[in-house]
């Protein structure tokens, strides 16, 4: 059988079939580049030790389109999220999972990249691609490629992050800049197309979280605000826990170019999606040395109190403007789209 | 209705077309509405067109305006907010 | 961001609203409209309404394109995306207006409409010179900022000589909705209101000041043209709070970096070389409002889809608890409106009002609901 053209070949029906062409696309392309002891064994299933804690499982689908934009692609996109969707728990993640659905024709160029790219994301987070599927629809039955991980990890004693767990009077902090990612996605698209100093924030936040939790163990909850952006997930939180929240705008970081895309889309940054951004509630005495903590770390650098947790049973979360008027946060349905009114 | 943003033009790319640039992030917006564009002109842009040409002498007019007022009402309070 | 920025200084606007609580007349309540929808989100954005003494009261009106679209016009939109051959664009704030049998234009998407989002009309040209065998239809709508770019875009069409490009033209005249406010029922009975407009942003630059000179003149309201940043809002609502203390009615250009008393000539001159008056067009809450919109001239019928698909009109059926009309009008609040916030929010929207972003009722239940007790209608 000769070699997988990776230049010019493109996915057929057959390589999702379970026979000879699937195992050498696993072969020359998934093993190749996501290459471990557990992916060597070529077994359909890993077996592992995990190191003591409780045990955290973690699952994400991404649809993602376009596949590839500056900061990233699909496949650094389904492992960065995966370990960050562990990570919010305090756990440390441990392994990974992959499943691929691919539409028949899709450019096997294009798929050895995402993978390359899955692997590159794997390796520098430490947290390996141990077992996987791949099956294959037919063309018009998929977009490109669609892509689910699932992630193990465990969490140390002592640890209960939760999102039912903030209580007024707690602190609200912020890693970094918001709306970089969606911005970057919406820059590609035709018409909105636009040049500018942005790319998506998508990275691997587990190292952030092991040191937070290290310095401050009573730490409420941590979520990433991907999706519905900062506004939708403080939402959530603040259902989750059945009190409000007063949040300060002039706190919460926002990069110029993003400021200006959303301003010329009719967009609000705080429903913009993040990949590489977490939020964290504290109780207030802590607040002080969490964000010091976050300071220090690399990718924690631009971190910020952004605001508080109150007794509210409506469950609102509001915000003080620039102005020291107050709006609304209000909990959006469906996703923004770009006005002109 | 209308959102619309002022924009600094940086390059004019031919008499439909021009490059415009706002906190960072360039645009290809299209000009067709306005006569007599020069590169450092401020427009407002709508749906990728360019309206209306911004006054910078007005603007900084209207900012000196409001500067006053603001100081007027500070001296009545006799306090800074 | 220049020109941005400055005007939204947070420390000038408390000045500002110092000033306005010095100024405005303890002994008298001011009711003032913005017309414009893009200020109506700006206010709430802003949390204006929280700087403002309490007898100055914001009433926001019909200047939302979307909000005033009568859903029989956005029937036959989504009949014609629904043909096979019609690929329908649109701006991202029709997508979700609910039409007649709780439809959108998303649902038909999701129903196999081909419907596309565009941010800029000419991306409707470029797909229509991609699918040479797909009728494409714009679905144009917006103020008189938004018709100048649909104008441009047809002649363009001609130019190019495109045969399958055609335009869905829903584009309304702002001086001829704010007659309209001021001859509603509640207006002729009195019970309206109104004490000064405050004037559209970026309507303005393209049609000028001089359109507004009858308002003063007919109604005794003062007007003040605003720009569309907070400080430019409430250095508006000090102007016209000024006027209504000294007695006057005049037009004032607070927007003097943008607006002119002309405007921009050419915009207007080419919205005159592709379009013309209607008779007479369904405004929802105002009814049929004479010379208030406009249609495809002659010269360009082979472009204008009402002609080419030979649509029929439609008379929408809106909910009968709804109270869009009513709240267009200003002479009600969303509060007032016994739907509001149960069943009818963004999430469920029963009436444009809460669809669009800057439909009085979405941004009340967006930014304001909070504020409990807070009314903002004349009476």
């Amino acid at each position: 059988m000769s070699r997988l053209d990776l230049k010019n070949g493109s996915v057929e029906m057959v390589h999702g079939s379970g026979g000879r062409a699937m195992g050498q696309l696993i072969e020359e392309l998934f093993a190749r580049a996501l290459r471990n002891q557990w992916l060597d064994q070529r077994n359909d299933q890993a077996q592992f030790e995990l190191p003591p804690g409780r045990v955290v499982m973690a699952t994400d689908s991404h649809v993602i389109s376009p596949l590839f934009f500056p900061g990233g692609d699909i496949g650094s996109l389904a492992v960065h999220g995966t370990i960050n969707d562990v990570a919010m728990a305090g756990a440390r993640p441990c392994y990974l999972a992959a499943g691929f659905i691919l539409e028949e024709g899709f450019p096997l160029a294009d798929l050895a990249r995402i993978v390359e790219s899955m692997a590159a994301a794997a390796r520098e987070a430490g947290v390996p691609v141990v077992t996987g599927d791949t099956k294959v629809v037919e063309r018009g039955k998929g977009d490109g490629v669609f892509i689910t991980t699932t992630g193990v990890g465990v969490v140390p004693a002592g640890l209960h992050l939760s999102g039912d767990q903030a209580r007024p009077g707690d602190c609200i902090l912020l890693s970094g800049s918001i709306g970089d990612h969606g911005v970057t996605i919406l820059s590609l698209r035709e018409g909105l197309g636009f040049e500018a100093d942005i790319g998506s924030d998508s990275q691997a936040l587990h190292g952030l979280v092991a040191a937070m939790v290290e310095a401050v163990p009573q730490i409420r909850c941590l979520r990433d605000p991907t999706r519905g952006g900062l506004g939708n997930t403080l939402n959530e939180l603040a259902r989750q826990s059945g009190v409000g929240m007063q949040l300060v705008e002039r706190a919460i970081p926002l990069r110029e170019p993003v400021r200006a895309a959303c301003e010329f889309l009719g967009l609000d940054p705080l429903y913009v999606a993040n990949e590489g951004k977490l939020i964290a509630i504290c109780p207030a005495e802590q607040a002080e040395r969490l964000l010091a903590v976050m300071r220090e770390h690399p990718q924690g650098r631009e971190a910020a109190i952004i605001g508080t947790v109150v007794a509210d049973e409506r469950r609102f979360v509001q915000m003080e403007t620039l102005f020291g008027g107050s709006r609304m946060v209000d909990w959006l349905n469906g996703e923004q789209l770009p006005r002109i009114c | 209705m209308c959102l619309a943003i002022p924009v600094r033009i940086e390059e004019l790319l031919d008499e439909q077309s021009a490059v415009a640039c706002i906190g960072g992030l360039r645009k290809t917006i299209n000009v067709a509405l306005l006569d007599d564009l020069k590169v450092g002109d401020y427009v407002i842009l709508h749906v990728g067109f360019a309206l209306q040409k911004l006054d910078e002498t007005e603007a900084q007019r209207t900012l000196a305006l409001l500067a006053e007022l603001g100081q007027l009402a500070e001296a009545e309070q006799g306090e800074a907010p | 961001m220049k020109y941005v920025d400055e005007f939204r200084d947070g420390a000038t606007a408390r000045q500002l609203a110092a000033r306005l609580a010095a100024e405005a007349d303890p002994a008298r309540a001011y009711r003032l409209m913005e017309f414009c929808g893009g200020h109506t989100h700006a206010i709430f954005r802003y949390g204006i309404p929280d700087l403002l003494p309490a007898n100055v009261r914001l009433i926001h009106g019909p200047g939302c394109p979307v909000c005033v679209m009568p859903i029989g016009r956005l029937d036959m939109a989504i009949e014609l995306a629904r043909r096979p051959e019609v690929i329908l664009c649109t701006y991202g704030d029709m997508l979700r207006v609910p039409a007649s049998g709780r439809v959108s234009l998303l649902k038909a998407r999701a129903e196999g409409a081909a419907v596309r989002m565009l941010y800029s009309p000419v991306e409707a040209l470029k797909l229509a010179q991609d699918n040479p065998n797909k009728e494409v239809v714009f679905f144009a709508i917006g103020f008189e900022t938004t018709t100048p770019p649909t104008a441009l875009v047809i002649e363009q069409a001609q130019r190019l000589g495109l045969k399958n490009f055609s335009v869905f033209c829903n584009h309304v005249l702002t001086p001829a909705a704010m007659h309209a406010i001021l001859a509603t029922p509640e207006a002729r009975a009195g019970a309206l209101q109104l004490d000064g407009f405050i004037g559209p942003a970026h309507v303005s630059t393209v049609i000028g000041s001089a359109p507004y000179a009858p308002f003063p003149e007919q109604y005794g309201t003062p007007l003040v043209i605003a720009g569309f940043e907070p400080l430019d809002l409430l250095q508006a609502l000090l102007m016209l709070v000024r006027q209504l203390n000294e007695g006057r009615a005049e037009v004032e250009n607070q927007f003097t970096r943008a607006v002119t008393a002309e405007g921009n000539r050419k915009a207007k001159a080419l919205t005159e070389r592709v379009f013309e008056l209607r008779e007479s067009f369904e405004w929802r809450g105002l009814g049929a409002v004479p010379h208030s919109a406009l249609q495809i001239r002659e010269a360009f019928a082979a472009f204008d889809a009402e002609r080419r698909f030979a649509l029929e009109p439609r008379t929408g059926l809106e909910n009968k608890a709804c109270e869009c009309p009513a709240i267009l009008r200003g002479a009600k609040s969303p509060r007032d409106c016994r739907l509001f916030g149960n069943p009818c929010t963004p999430d469920n929207p029963l009436g444009s009002c809460m669809v669009s972003s800057e439909g009085a009722c979405a941004a009340w239940y967006a930014y304001g609901r909070q504020r409990q007790g807070a009314v903002e209608v004349a009476r």
